[in-house]
């Protein structure tokens, strides 16, 4: 059995990392459909602001914060969804707020609405949260993510620490003082750094700002425990890393560096895909013919020999950094942008897999 | 074909500053390099701008033409600090406050940093300021950053710093947009939306639009080679893709009614002696 094909069978939560244009979001997609395949009810989540799973599944128009059902293969499912910050952060400020009036006064507030969407690490800490809600759907045995195209992606491994960015931020304690029963708000007069903020930003912004963070008064301990059920999720025997990089030197620099995130914090790689690979037809046989078109076609034979060539050697760090031989999906002649392209995507990345061919 | 002017490099003149974005992966950093580089040998005075810490920009473009790396940090010190506020510029830099300060009116960042683009443009060293932009879904929220912020603010220096920034961005003749992107279905969709974004919501003027790792060429004799060789197999594959190539570029060139600059597929890694053929080339379009 193939590591990818024990990743389908065996797996809660499968996260897929790698840089923009290495095909990740395909590559999550293709996996979800061979779990499908195998009978598993699967959910795709894509973090991506661009609409790349849509296209990448042929779905017209954008894929929404719900699931949406694509294919039914048997007892297996494929879903899909598009993250949304902002609608996942009301969610878990209503979960979370002790009464309504104080979750309204939190969603009213207008700096909220900017800080729901881009406080830096607000996404992936959002990514975590709506990850941990789909692992316990019921609707599903496995979610799949597509972690965005930056450097950031992993954050959300440290989602304690990236919730502790948010309530421990430096900025929130410079704002707030504790009281005995949370937190309480300073006044703009208290603080000469707030007086000089306010002057650069103007006392409008910096009054919502200061409004929002006293929303959160004693919230802190129900999203510390979410926290921790996300991190406990991340770190468990069920959920799987795999580094998605095409054979491009800039992305495999990216995918290595990932792979040492996650050496850093204990967890392992369990495959390593490499997307967009320069098909090898091998080196020509006998000499170069003399005539234009035998030419022609020798040189052009070579020429991707190689450029394959170039290609395994650079992927070689990768290799060695993660002890994972990876699976090679070669560059298409057209593009994948509908199911039929994902399922030969999906052939090729489980080619002699009993799975992959039992059920036709 | 798209139209071209006579000189195909004659928008390198149009205006002081080009600021590249395409989405990742499309070797937006190695056209950055390629327009500097371009620019550097029709004997302009060339500034690179780099925005995403990455330091292999340095290095693609080579040591005689001026790289400089801006981060949203420094260029909001710098900026409070010419504004009677360095001595909470400093605080305000390790405290982690920056951060916040940009999410209470977001895209403060990123006018401080358009800002330093625009003082250094006004310096008049340059002929032309080729900015490494951010990544397509970040740089319609870059480019469009004033044209927000505008609305949400009514007045301080942030605003007048944004009302400046945006004359900068809104002036043909002193910044274009280069957009970047792949001879490729997605990349090519994604290209034409941002396009239209960047110049109906932003009022922002585009230079021409890249097309990298084109593959042209003639379509090669497969008939000629045996049925089932692998000569055969490796000719079909090639014309596929030269294929798929001309068809994306002929619907881009459909869609976004600009300048089509095309970069030649590499066979070998992309360092300055790569980017050194590849600017001579661009002189030499079809």
């Amino acid at each position: 059995m193939s590591e990818l094909d024990e990743l389908i069978t065996d797996s809660e939560v499968i996260v897929c990392c790698g840089s923009g244009g290495v095909g990740k979001t395909t590559t999550a997609a293709a996996l979800g459909l061979q779990a499908a395949r195998a009978g598993r009810r699967c959910v795709v989540v894509t973090i991506d602001p661009a609409k790349r799973l849509a296209d990448a599944l042929g779905v017209p128009g954008r894929l929404t914060n719900d699931p949406i059902k694509l294919t039914a293969e048997g007892p297996g499912q494929l879903w899909a969804l598009m993250l949304d910050t902002a609608t996942t952060f009301d969610g878990l400020v209503r979960a979370n707020a002790l009464s309504e009036a104080q979750a309204n006064r939190i969603l009213d507030n207008s700096f909220y609405r900017n800080v729901a969407g881009s406080l830096g690490g607000t996404q992936e800490y959002m990514a975590a949260e709506r990850l941990l809600e789909l692992s316990r759907d019921r609707r599903f045995d496995v979610v799949i993510v597509d972690t965005p195209p930056s450097r950031n992606a992993l954050d959300f491994l440290d989602a304690p620490k990236t919730l502790a960015r948010f309530l421990d931020h430096p900025a929130f304690k410079l704002m707030m003082v504790p009281t005995r029963r949370g937190f309480k708000v300073l006044s703009v007069a208290a603080q000469p750094i707030l007086r000089s903020i306010g002057k650069v930003i103007g006392t409008e912004v910096l009054g919502d700002a200061l409004a929002f963070f006293q929303g959160f008064e004693g919230m802190e301990t129900g999203f510390r425990r979410r926290a921790d059920e996300v991190i406990e999720l991340l770190q468990s025997q069920r959920t799987r890393f795999v580094l998605v990089a095409s054979p491009r030197v800039d992305t495999i620099e990216e995918a290595r560096f990932f792979a040492g995130r996650l050496v850093e914090k204990d967890l392992d790689v369990s495959a390593v895909i490499v997307n967009r690979a320069t098909p090898d037809f091998g080196e020509p046989t006998g000499k170069r013919p003399r005539t234009i078109a035998g030419a022609a076609l020798y040189d052009n034979q070579s020429q991707l020999h190689e450029m394959a060539t170039a290609e395994r050697q650079d992927v070689a760090p990768l290799v060695a950094d993660t002890g994972r031989e990876p699976t090679w999906v070669p560059l298409l002649p057209s593009d994948v942008h509908d199911l039929d392209g994902l399922d030969t995507i999906r052939s090729l990345l489980f080619a002699g897999s009993a799975v992959a061919e039992g059920s036709r | 074909m798209p139209p071209t002017s006579e000189n195909p490099l004659q928008f390198l003149t149009d205006a002081h500053v080009a600021i590249v974005a395409g989405k990742g992966g499309v070797g937006k950093t190695t056209v950055t390099a390629v327009l500097a580089r371009a620019a550097k040998e029709q004997g302009l005075r060339v500034l690179v701008v780099e925005l995403d810490g990455k330091p292999a920009l340095a290095k693609l473009v080579g040591p005689d033409i001026q790289c400089l790396a801006l981060t949203p940090s420094a260029a909001l010190a710098e900026y409070l600090e010419t504004h009677g506020l360095g001595r909470v510029a400093k605080r305000l830099a390790t405290s982690g406050v920056i951060e916040v300060v940009a999410t209470a009116a977001p895209g403060i960042d990123d006018i401080v940093v358009l800002g330093k683009i625009k003082q250094l443009e006004q310096t008049g060293s340059y002929d032309l300021i080729v900015v490494d932009g951010p990544a397509a879904g970040h740089a319609i929220t870059f480019l469009m950053a004033p044209t927000n912020l505008l609305k949400l603010m009514r007045g301080g220096p942030i605003r007048s710093q944004a009302l400046d920034v945006a004359e900068l961005l809104n002036d043909p003749a002193r910044t274009r947009v280069v957009l970047v992107t792949l001879p490729e279905t997605t990349p090519v969709n994604e290209v034409v939306e941002t396009a239209a974004a960047l110049q109906d919501e932003g009022k922002l003027h585009l230079g021409p639009i890249v097309v990298n790792a084109f593959d042209g060429g003639d379509d090669l004799p497969a008939d000629k080679a045996p049925a089932d060789s692998s000569l055969r197999e490796a000719a079909e594959f090639r014309n596929a893709r030269r294929a798929l190539h001309r068809r994306e570029v002929a619907r881009l060139a459909e869609s976004i009614d600009r300048q089509q600059l095309r970069l030649p597929m590499m066979t070998s890694a992309t360092d300055s002696e790569v980017v050194k053929a590849l600017a001579a080339g661009l002189g030499e379009q079809p």
